[in-house]
């Protein structure tokens, strides 16, 4: 096993009224994207917050590199990449001029332009930060975390806010970085983005990580394959009976629906119907997915991610 | 090719201030205008007839016998009417055995000048002449006029003004678009960025001292006796002296809001008292030696100390004492409060 590019152990922080880290461990390869996947709250910005040097840990250990912010910073931030959530750059500058002045900052990198056509904002070149779209904007911040050409990448809840094709066309540039070599953490609440762009994940619930793993091993972890929701309109259920149909693992009731905890997905599904057509009810909505990370959530949390 | 971070972050000042129209017009035109306006509303200008009513053609006639009177001649009622709407500064009428009745308010300076120059040529056409002839001689010379007093408070108010609206608005609102944080996580030296505002500012200094001066000189004949290299350098020290202010009061500030309000309550007492638009000297004695140790009075006392006076540093010690002090406690308290995300 190649050394840690990212190395916590035992990371606390607490804020005046609330604990936001509570005693994290977290290791993270060269060359993988690794996400921290929670519920907004978690801890999720104040981990890595503290991992880019920009806010002090309580306790723990740090080490990003191979080196500590105490003794590195300067060397540090040479070879970080970030992106803050909601940072707004300045409206009056141009994108080709933003990037010009981040580009300063740093000893070695892409030229402005061709960070710029990384993001494939050539078109944009000349256009004001504040005429840009979200998706622009958020792609221009990604510039603004390239132009130092950084061994690590931190990418903090890069997609938030942003609508489907503008996630998606962001998803397609981490990919491209990751084809690059480059080392990624990110966070974000979003289960499908963690699925997609990460190696491994970590879940996080109240400062500390619930479960690590790559997201296969994940959803492998809580012996569901799939999960059927249906409904019956107004008439009641008996979620003892549905327990007992074959290749249901457990069943409970959510807004009016039903959801059942699949492993034979083919076994389950002629049951249930014939089950439900023995008892007269009438079927008014059926949908079955793959067991998502989010089925981890609440498999650990018994919550959601998006209301915890 | 890559730019030096220093000259990068100056840039980024000089398009933040270019693509804000206005700023570039409260920082350069609204000084110009009010100076203008001002000059304009005081000039010199030979004194205005003082408007007088007489009751009778006699007493009209006499006093229109002096160009200082400006005489409408109205029934007592008509008269009295023009004297309580304040078109008249005085009525004259006559009284009992021949003796003449000035009606005026005492505690109008107008009037009480209309009651003397009424009252002479009264006299002087009942016969009196004067027992010593007079002549007058004005004097009416460069560096004594109110234009003259004003240029340097203008010059001395917009030192303040651009020193730290600038600062304050650009750093607060750096920071409350999390781009500070945002700026702080690279590489780049926290001091260049500090930095990027003082060469900013000696960048602006000759335009926002350049502008009200040449149009004063020009526009006005306002002198400038002082050795000219004092004069910049007492800019520049009034400069340094208002960013280090702004720097102090955006060290902290998380919202415009809060930064206006605190920035606010600095520059008000300054603009009313520190002798921009009238002399210091007006406030009562118990509160001048607050007055003086303001930072914008010591800086107008020495532009126009300089200017007008033609006096060397040598005689401004106390002045430019007071900018240094406060110059390098807010800028030292600045630099340890300062929050950088």
């Amino acid at each position: 096993m190649p050394a840690a590019a990212l190395r916590v152990s035992n990371l606390k922080k607490a804020y005046k009224d609330v604990t936001a880290v509570n005693g994290l461990d977290l290791e993270v390869f060269p060359g993988e994207c690794f996400g921290l996947l929670g519920p907004n709250g978690a801890g999720k910005t104040t981990t890595i917050e503290i991992c880019e040097g920009l806010t002090e840990p309580d306790s723990g250990v740090v080490e990003v590199l191979g080196m500590q912010w105490g003794r590195h910073g300067a060397e540090l931030r040479q070879r970080l990449g970030i992106q803050l959530q909601e940072t707004q750059l300045s409206d009056k500058l141009t994108v080709l001029e933003t990037i010009q002045l981040f580009r300063s900052f740093f000893r070695n990198g892409p030229s402005p332009e061709d960070a710029i056509a990384h993001v494939q904002l050539q078109e944009k070149r000349d256009a004001r930060v504040g005429n840009l779209s979200g998706g622009q904007k958020q792609r221009l911040a990604l510039a603004c975390a390239l132009v130092g050409n950084p061994d690590l990448l931190f990418l903090d809840e890069p997609t938030t806010g942003l609508d489907p094709q503008a996630r998606r066309q962001l998803w397609d540039l981490i990919i491209q970085f990751k084809k690059d070599g480059r080392t990624i953490v990110l966070t974000t609440h979003y289960m499908d983005e963690a699925q997609q762009l990460c190696e491994r994940v970590a879940i996080m619930d109240h400062g500390q990580a619930i479960a690590r793993g790559t997201p296969r091993e994940l959803i492998a972890s809580i012996g569901v394959e799939h999960v059927v929701q249906f409904s019956v309109g107004d008439a009641a259920l008996d979620l003892g009976t549905l327990e007992r149909i074959p290749g249901v693992r457990s069943a409970k009731l959510e807004a009016g629906a039903a959801q059942l905890q699949v492993t034979e997905l083919h076994q389950a599904v002629p049951a249930l119907l014939a089950e439900l057509t023995r008892q007269g009810l009438p079927l008014t909505e059926l949908s079955t997915h793959s067991a998502t990370l989010e089925d981890v959530f609440v498999s650990l949390t018994g919550r959601h991610l998006r209301d915890a | 090719m890559r730019s030096h971070p220093l000259f990068q972050l100056t840039l980024l000042r000089f398009r933040e201030f270019v693509r804000e129209p206005e700023a570039v017009f409260w920082n350069f035109a609204f000084p110009l205008l009010l100076t203008a306006g001002l000059g304009v509303a005081f000039r010199d200008q030979a004194p205005q007839p003082i408007p007088v009513a007489a009751v009778t053609q006699q007493l009209a006639a006499a006093l229109r016998a002096d160009p200082q009177l400006r005489v409408e001649e109205r029934t007592p009622e008509a008269a009295l009417n023009l004297l309580h709407t304040g078109r008249v500064a005085l009525i004259a009428e006559p009284g009992p055995n021949a003796s003449v009745v000035y009606r005026y308010d005492e505690a109008n300076p107008d009037a009480r000048s209309a009651r003397l120059v009424a009252d002479r040529a009264v006299q002087s056409a009942a016969g009196r002449s004067d027992p010593v002839p007079a002549s007058n001689a004005l004097v009416r010379e460069p560096g004594s006029r109110y234009i003259d007093f004003l240029v340097p408070g203008m010059i001395g108010m917009g030192l303040m003004n651009g020193g730290m609206w600038s600062l304050v608005f650009s750093i607060v609102d750096t920071r409350r678009r999390k781009l500070l944080k945002r700026i702080v996580a690279t590489p780049m030296p926290r001091h260049h960025y500090l930095l990027s505002f003082l060469v900013w500012r000696l960048v602006l200094l000759p335009c926002e001292v350049g502008i009200p001066l040449g149009f004063g000189v020009w526009v006005f004949g306002v002198p400038l006796r002082g050795p000219l290299w004092q004069f910049a350098l007492l800019c520049l020290l009034g400069a340094l002296t208002f960013g280090s202010i702004g720097l102090l009061i955006s060290s902290r500030a998380r919202t415009i809001e809060a930064a206006s309000g605190i920035m606010n309550l600095v520059q008000l007492p300054m603009w009313i008292v520190s002798g921009v638009f009238f002399s210091a000297e007006r406030f009562p004695a118990v509160v001048q030696p607050l007055v003086r140790a303001l930072p914008l009075t010591a800086l107008n006392d020495a532009l126009r100390a300089n200017m007008l006076q033609g006096s060397g540093l040598g005689q401004m010690v106390p002045q430019v004492a007071v900018l240094g002090v406060c110059m390098v406690v807010c800028f030292g308290s600045a630099l340890k409060l300062f929050r950088w995300r």
